[in-house]
């Protein structure tokens, strides 16, 4: 008796030990493919983490018109909509460090840690990392890769995307 | 002989219903949008929904509810011969219900062998309508025609009841609406939960279809009742009973009814 309550208090400390020091790396890369258009406008892009029961578990990345100049790019967020339901709507934006300007065409890196403000309260689990992109005049798209925080080894996994994105890759090193 | 004065009677009074043959509706250019946004708003009476073809809706009972539970005046109002329009700011963050109720008592009785018609509201009835009056036959309505727009983050202050009428209290977000999944509403008939009332909910888009595709619903013990959407689009909910609880004691009957326009969101 006394031994199996010590394994398991030994099993507990081992558990709370990964949760306080859990240390890993998340690397992301989202593809935005070139289109035969005639009018192109880049795509705005949301790119979250999802708990089990799709709610947002953290925003990483929110890329939309914030160009001064130019209308109030804020207006077209809601047709972000997967994102403006599960969260996006309660936000006041900027977010600071997750949203930013528009991307061009190619492959952008996000690359994240343990450490990162994005990352720090997220508990070990499954995740879906959530890519949805919406473009003007054009389509929308939304893409799910799922992984594990941290996991017990590295993964690596992606999706192909048709239409508005190109590959999403996803890197975690425990 | 006295039977076909009522029958006369009953027409009358029911007159002002028949335009309920008819649908009415509010069609808001949006229902989900980012703060400070504008939505316009198409009301109008029609058979095939949502299309404007028939009558303008009067929109001379307007109440707009903002999200802090203030009430905002429509702006830009104009009617055509098909439609009203009006605007709405969405100065604050949240929910707004726009609405158009109409109730009122209608009145028909015989002064001097003259047959008199008469509309109005229960305070004005005791000085309009002579003490004497022959014949007098009074009915009283309650129609609400509504939709509902949200800014921002959905809120619920704006869709209190005002305990008058039918009415439909959210237990699930009337913004916040998906296809494929299962909706409940629970509908009060002057704040209280309305039993075993039937509903009828149409899509828009009739025009392009050949059947009506209804989807017929019944509430139940508590007023409740469940609708998981088929596709998404504009939907059209309506409700009507006729009961005895009027604010007159010479109106013996009274119909209330209820529509929405509710918008259902793909996934």
């Amino acid at each position: 008796m006394r031994k199996i309550v010590l394994t398991m208090a030994a099993a507990l400390s081992a558990l709370a030990g990964t949760a306080d020091t859990l240390a890993a790396d998340l690397s992301i890369k989202v593809q935005i493919p070139t289109l035969q258009v005639a009018e192109y406008h880049r795509p705005y892009i949301a790119i979250w983490i999802e708990n089990a029961d799709q709610s947002i578990a953290s925003n990483l990345a929110v890329w939309y018109q914030t160009d001064r100049r130019k209308e109030d790019g804020t207006q077209w967020l809601k047709d972000l909509r997967q994102w403006w339901r599960r969260g996006g709507r309660a936000q006041t934006m900027p977010i600071d460090g997750v949203t930013g300007a528009t991307r061009p065409v190619g492959e952008h890196t996000l690359t994240l840690n343990s450490a990162s403000k994005q990352l720090a309260g997220l508990r070990a689990g499954s995740y879906n990392l959530v890519v949805e992109a919406v473009r003007e005049v054009g389509g929308r798209e939304l893409l799910r890769v799922p992984f594990e925080w941290p996991g017990l080894q590295a993964q690596h996994s992606s999706v192909q995307g048709t239409s508005e994105l190109g590959t999403i890759t996803v890197d975690v090193k425990p | 002989m006295k039977h076909a004065i009522k029958l006369a009677v009953l027409l009358a009074t029911a007159l002002p219903f028949a335009a309920q043959a008819h649908k009415a509706w509010l069609l808001p250019s949006s229902t989900v949008t980012t703060p400070d946004q504008w939505v316009t708003v198409d009301a109008a009476v029609s058979n095939d929904l949502f299309y404007f073809n028939h009558a303008p809706l009067r929109v001379d009972n307007l109440s707009i509810t903002a999200p802090d539970g203030s009430t905002l005046q429509p702006e830009n109002v104009a009617t055509g011969k098909y439609r009203t329009t009006f605007d709405v700011h969405l100065a604050q963050n949240g929910t707004y219900r726009i609405a158009n109720v109409n109730s009122g008592l209608f009145a028909s009785y015989e002064e001097n062998g003259q047959r008199k018609r008469w509309r109005g509201n229960a305070a004005k009835f005791a000085t309009e309508v002579p003490a004497g009056a022959q014949n007098l036959e009074v009915s009283e309505s309650n129609g609400r025609v509504e939709t509902f727009v949200t800014a921002g983050k959905p809120t619920t202050e704006s869709l209190k009841p005002t305990g008058v009428g039918l009415e439909l209290a959210p237990l699930t977000h009337p913004n916040d609406l998906y296809a494929g999944e299962q909706t409940k509403f629970r509908m009060l008939l002057d704040g209280k939960p309305a039993p075993q009332l039937e509903l009828e909910i149409i899509a828009g888009g009739q025009r392009y279809r050949d059947q009506q595709n209804e989807i017929k619903v019944k509430t139940d013990a508590n007023g409740e009742f469940a609708v998981t959407w088929p596709a998404p689009g504009m939907y059209w909910l309506e409700a009507s009973l006729q009961d005895d609880r009027t604010s007159l004691k010479q109106a013996r009957q009274r119909r209330v009814s209820y529509s929405a326009t509710l918008e259902v969101l793909p996934q």
